[in-house]
């Protein structure tokens, strides 16, 4: 007890301390996972194909975490990887380069991330109808392109998917004696460099700083003399900016376009930035915590398949056990604090 | 004279004047491109009854469900300045319960209905007080509480299921998904009108209304008032499932069986559309359930248009989301010139600073 008290009286943020839990839970998990389950999660390889599997989801949930501190929402995420998927598949189809196709998804990520933007800080409508509207259009022109799965058929593209990092030290050794690497996808680095751009954005960089203070308070965000308006225009053009990203990546993994391409991604993505200690309402939120809200998701995901329950039900049911777990601890440990804080200042 | 107009058409339509708009413009539109879309024909179904058919019967009939939804969801806008994101997957949890009890009874009778969809209104009450509870005593942002129930309660309907799609025949669920013999209105309107009076009724008979207006607008002066907000909000969550237990069967008994995939799928977000194109803060605060009750037919205007128009049915989405944008761009200006007018106003009391100035 005298030490759960020290802990509390330490000057962590609820950042830092919701982002805190959630790594702890997660090396509890795992950790649980490989004493009890073993097998697959004996072996390093288990986490590089979680961060193989959810490399664009990772991304999108930084977007989102960024949209989310500043305490709006953007559910068209998910759409518009979807969208940037199935354009680029169908333009490296017709035989285009691989710049131009780099160029186009981020030119389409941008483009929603612009509008999107503009019609929520310069016309003030309210953003989840906003993003609504954007992930029906998205998934409306998606399946305008075409309703068939597409599978690219891109030399140079080919060549890109193709190139993997391989770690011999984190390897193991198959059955017949031999060495099969740890292996990480491109994607996979793209998603860290984004996730890093956008912590040193958030920690140390004044429009970061800026989304903190909006999201927490926007009447004295606006006395302390930011500009709310671009500051918020801002967040949604970084959102629509790392999806376009996102369907890149994912598109790099999967090889082919299809109109039901990360389906309930966004909802994914709201899950992981929930579990990592973003609050929705703003002001509170973490990237890194974000990253380890991904793989709590996965590594439920991953300890189900691996147990005994196989009816096709017990996936979803379990995850929404889980969410409803954290959620609920989350709300718990900021009531507590409060208590302890007021506690304090009498 | 202007100013008389203003003021009548200020008082009169209020927030009413985007969802009314959208649909005048909708109407004329229509009559442009087709004369005859609002032909109304009498026709003999398959049982030999006479009913009514026509593009706007089946419009009218189409949005029933979300019609229900949108008015409970309304309420749940207003108490909590959130959404209730699990509706569809909640409704399809409802309507699994209904096929459950029905398929359990010997034979099917309208006493075997009602004590279904007791059972279904009892099962989606208790998702509602999760939620609600959830929302109200751990104060989680509604969103986020009722994530939950999104990523699991279609699994959970699965698992009622037993991992089928059961179907149920009778006459009694036909006449309930469509014509009761002998009346030609299909029976979802003839459902849809009965819980507007209800709500209406509950409106008139309590203060409801006014005790959920003032939770939204600010929880803990209501409290400070008397008004015990935390069990408003569980209130509103708890008619919510009711709505959401009447969309289920109303779903069920349209097509005979229960799919816990497509059973109104994608219905929560037509529904918080619809509160939003009625003109209710999603902020919480003032509402007209009136609204979301038009913005639900507008919804189905606009999908049934697109139909009419050989848009394919995957297409309709993109084609929806524009006519969403341009409604709400239309909308925004009202608010921010209003919004102006409210600054000037306090700004030359300059005593007290907007509270809500920088939104």
């Amino acid at each position: 007890m005298n030490k759960e008290k020290k802990f509390f009286k330490e000057p962590l943020t609820d950042t830092q301390l919701l982002m805190t839990i959630a790594i702890g839970i997660f090396f509890v998990m795992y950790l649980l996972a490989m004493a009890i389950l073993r097998g697959g999660f004996l072996h390093p390889q288990q986490i590089f194909d979680m961060l193989n599997d959810n490399a664009s989801l990772i991304i999108v949930s930084c977007g989102l975490t960024i949209v989310m501190i500043g305490g709006g929402i953007d559910i068209s995420v998910g759409a518009v990887t979807s969208l940037v998927v199935m354009s680029c598949v169908l333009y490296l189809n017709k035989g285009g380069n691989i710049f131009v196709s780099i160029l186009l998804a981020l030119g389409i990520g941008l483009a929603f991330g612009l509008v999107h933007g503009y019609l929520i800080s310069y016309l003030e409508i309210q953003p989840f109808i906003v993003t609504l509207a954007g992930m029906f259009f998205a998934r409306g022109l998606t399946t305008i392109l075409s309703v068939n799965p597409q599978k690219v058929d891109h030399e140079a593209f080919a060549a890109l998917r193709g190139v993997k990092i391989e770690i011999p030290w984190l390897g193991y050794y198959a059955k017949n004696g031999n060495l099969i690497p740890g292996t990480v996808e491109l994607g996979v680095v793209i998603a860290l460099v984004c996730l890093l751009t956008v912590f040193v954005l958030l920690t140390w960089l004044k429009p970061g700083r800026n989304f903190y203070a909006m999201g927490g308070n926007q009447q004295s965000a606006l006395m302390l003399g930011i500009n709310v308006k671009r500051t918020r225009f801002l967040s949604y053009v970084i959102c629509g900016l790392l999806s376009g990203i996102s369907g890149y990546v994912f598109m790099m993994h999967t090889g082919a376009g299809n109109a039901t391409n990360a389906a309930g991604m966004e909802m994914n993505a709201i899950a992981s930035s929930i579990i990592g200690g973003t609050l929705l309402t703003g002001g509170v939120g973490n990237v890194i915590g974000t990253l380890f809200g991904t793989l709590i998701l996965t590594t439920i995901k991953k300890i189900i398949v691996s147990s005994a329950l196989n009816k096709p039900w017990w996936q979803s049911i379990t995850t929404g056990g889980m969410l409803c777990f954290f959620i609920l601890l989350q709300s718990i440990v900021l009531w507590v604090r409060a208590k302890l804080r007021a506690k304090k200042k009498k | 004279m202007k100013d008389k107009f203003k003021r009548i058409f200020k008082g009169g339509l209020g927030q009413l004047t985007i969802p009314i708009i959208a649909i005048v413009l909708l109407v004329i539109f229509n009559l442009i491109r087709d004369p005859s879309f609002f032909s109304i024909g009498i026709s003999h179904n398959n049982d030999g009854n006479i009913v009514l058919a026509g593009n706007l019967i089946s419009i009218i009939n189409g949005a029933s469900e979300l019609a229900i939804l949108a008015m409970g969801m309304t309420l749940v806008t207003a108490a909590c300045g959130g959404q209730d994101i699990s509706v569809g997957a909640a409704a399809a949890i409802a309507g699994s319960a209904f096929v459950k009890i029905l398929k359990a009874s010997s034979a099917i009778t309208w006493p075997t209905v009602i004590a279904a969809f007791l059972f279904a209104c009892v099962v989606a009450m208790l998702f509602g007080t999760f939620n609600g509870t959830l929302v109200s005593v751990f104060k989680i942002q509604p969103m986020i509480a009722t994530l939950i129930l999104y990523t699991c309660g279609r699994s959970i309907a699965y698992w009622i299921n037993g991992g089928a799609t059961p179907t149920v025949s009778s006459p009694i669920i036909n006449a309930l998904g469509s014509f009761i013999p002998g009346i030609p209105v299909p029976t979802p309107v003839i459902i849809v009108i009965v819980v507007a009076l209800v709500f209406k009724l509950v409106f008139q008979l309590t203060s409801l209304e006014l005790f959920t207006q003032s939770v939204g607008i600010n929880g803990s002066a209501a409290r400070l008032n008397g008004i015990n907000s935390t069990f408003i909000k569980l209130l509103s969550f708890i008619i919510l499932g009711v709505c959401v237990a009447v969309a289920g069967c109303i779903g069920v008994s349209r097509l005979g069986l229960i799919n816990h995939e497509t059973l109104l799928l994608d219905v929560e977000m037509d529904a918080i559309l619809a509160v939003a194109i009625g003109g209710n803060n999603l902020g919480g605060g003032k509402f007209k359930i009136s609204g979301s009750i038009i913005g639900a037919y507008v919804i189905q205007m606009l999908t049934i248009t697109l139909y009419a128009m050989k848009v394919s049915s995957t297409d309709v989405k993109a084609y929806k989301a524009i006519v969403i944008i341009i409604l709400v761009v239309i909308g925004s200006p009202v608010i921010k010139s209003k919004f102006e007018k409210l600054t000037r106003k306090l700004r030359s009391n300059k005593q007290r600073v907007p509270a809500k100035g920088a939104e």
